[in-house]
């Protein structure tokens, strides 16, 4: 892992003297443009900074994706309050099964995508970078698999909202607004993880063309705090879907 | 490090399909989103190295979080009109 070195990058006020005094202290040799890496962009005074402002800007990203799947979670709870046991009947039709093995995949993928990061960061081998991140891919399409089969199993079973929605339970209404949810929500979160692969497939060309070493792996982390987020909603979609209303019945 | 994470979330998920099968009432609920916060707490410090972050990560991160409560909040207040007899127009 890397250090904590982040804290002295961002100086505040209180540890840096005011930027008249500093333009006084600077001498004359440090106007000259250093020798520094090729991925430096001009406006960053050195690597650390850059992939610290890299990271912030990717979380700043990520908190409005928080609220972009936080609206489907609302309106889950607005429905599911509606309606408990209607959501209850309507879950018991999901395979907990795939569910439960989507979610193990998706935690190997963030494993092997964890170790992508890492492997990048100790200068590993392109083999070995380019390795890690197609299996983080394979896994990622293995899901999608299981999707496709999910998917198709609802369409078969005439699950999917709309004119050919066939209910034989107590809720048809409240099951309708609970397989509505379930494609929205699983529906953005693949959509999500397809983003993702085609991220991962620039990312694969990237290290296969031995772009990433210990001093610059911005690309690849970012990727990864992506993938991780896609990761953490399906964690909270699991539980949430599947597994609600007592499967202890049956 | 990576590895003890990754087993951690292993755990939690097989604890959330345990616990999914045991008669808890309301519990059921608490106990699975309990599991998942925890899982994804462990995503974010470690696998996304927010644990190692600068302070400016953290705050921004911490503030996408807090204005989810918020709207959970909101919402808290939509489902809870009615408890009190006379406040439902």
């Amino acid at each position: 892992m890397p250090d904590a070195h982040h804290g002295e990058h961002f100086p505040g006020p209180i540890h840096q003297p005011p930027l008249v005094a500093n333009l006084e202290a600077i001498q004359p040799h440090e106007f000259v443009h250093l020798p520094h890496h090729p991925k430096l962009q001009h406006h960053f005074d050195d690597m650390a900074q850059q992939i610290d402002a890299s990271t912030l800007g990717m979380w700043v990203f990520l908190v409005t994706e928080i609220m972009f799947f936080g609206g489907l979670f609302a309106a889950y709870l607005v429905y599911r309050h509606a309606s408990p046991e209607g959501f209850a009947e309507a879950s018991h039709h999901l395979n907990v099964t795939w569910g439960a093995v989507n979610t193990i995949v998706l935690i190997v993928s963030s494993l092997t995508m964890a170790l992508a990061v890492r492997s990048a960061q100790i200068s590993a081998p392109p083999k070995t970078q380019v390795a890690w991140i197609a299996a983080t891919m394979v896994l990622g399409a293995a899901f999608l698999g299981v999707k496709a089969i999910e998917y198709t199993d609802k369409f078969t079973h005439h699950l999917v909202p709309g004119p050919n929605f066939h209910w034989t339970g107590k809720h048809p209404q409240a099951a309708e607004i609970f397989y509505s949810l379930y494609f929205c929500m699983t529906g953005l979160h693949a959509t999500h993880m397809v983003i993702g692969l085609g991220i991962m497939t620039v990312i694969g060309i990237m290290a296969w063309r031995r772009q990433f070493d210990a001093d610059y792996y911005t690309p690849v982390e970012i990727a990864g705090l992506y993938w991780h987020f896609v990761d953490i909603v399906w964690i909270f979609l699991f539980p949430l879907l599947y597994l609600i209303g007592g499967h202890f019945t049956e | 490090m990576y590895y003890a994470v990754f087993a951690a979330l292993i755990v939690g998920t097989i604890l959330t399909v345990l616990a999914a099968k045991v008669d808890m009432g309301v519990l059921n609920n608490v106990v699975m989103l309990l599991i998942a916060c925890t899982k994804a707490t462990l995503v974010i410090l470690f696998f996304m190295h927010v644990r190692w972050a600068s302070r400016l990560t953290w705050i921004v991160a911490m503030a996408g979080f807090f204005w989810l409560l918020l709207l959970f909040a909101v919402v808290g207040d939509y489902m809870s009109r009615g408890w009190v007899p006379g406040t439902l127009r």
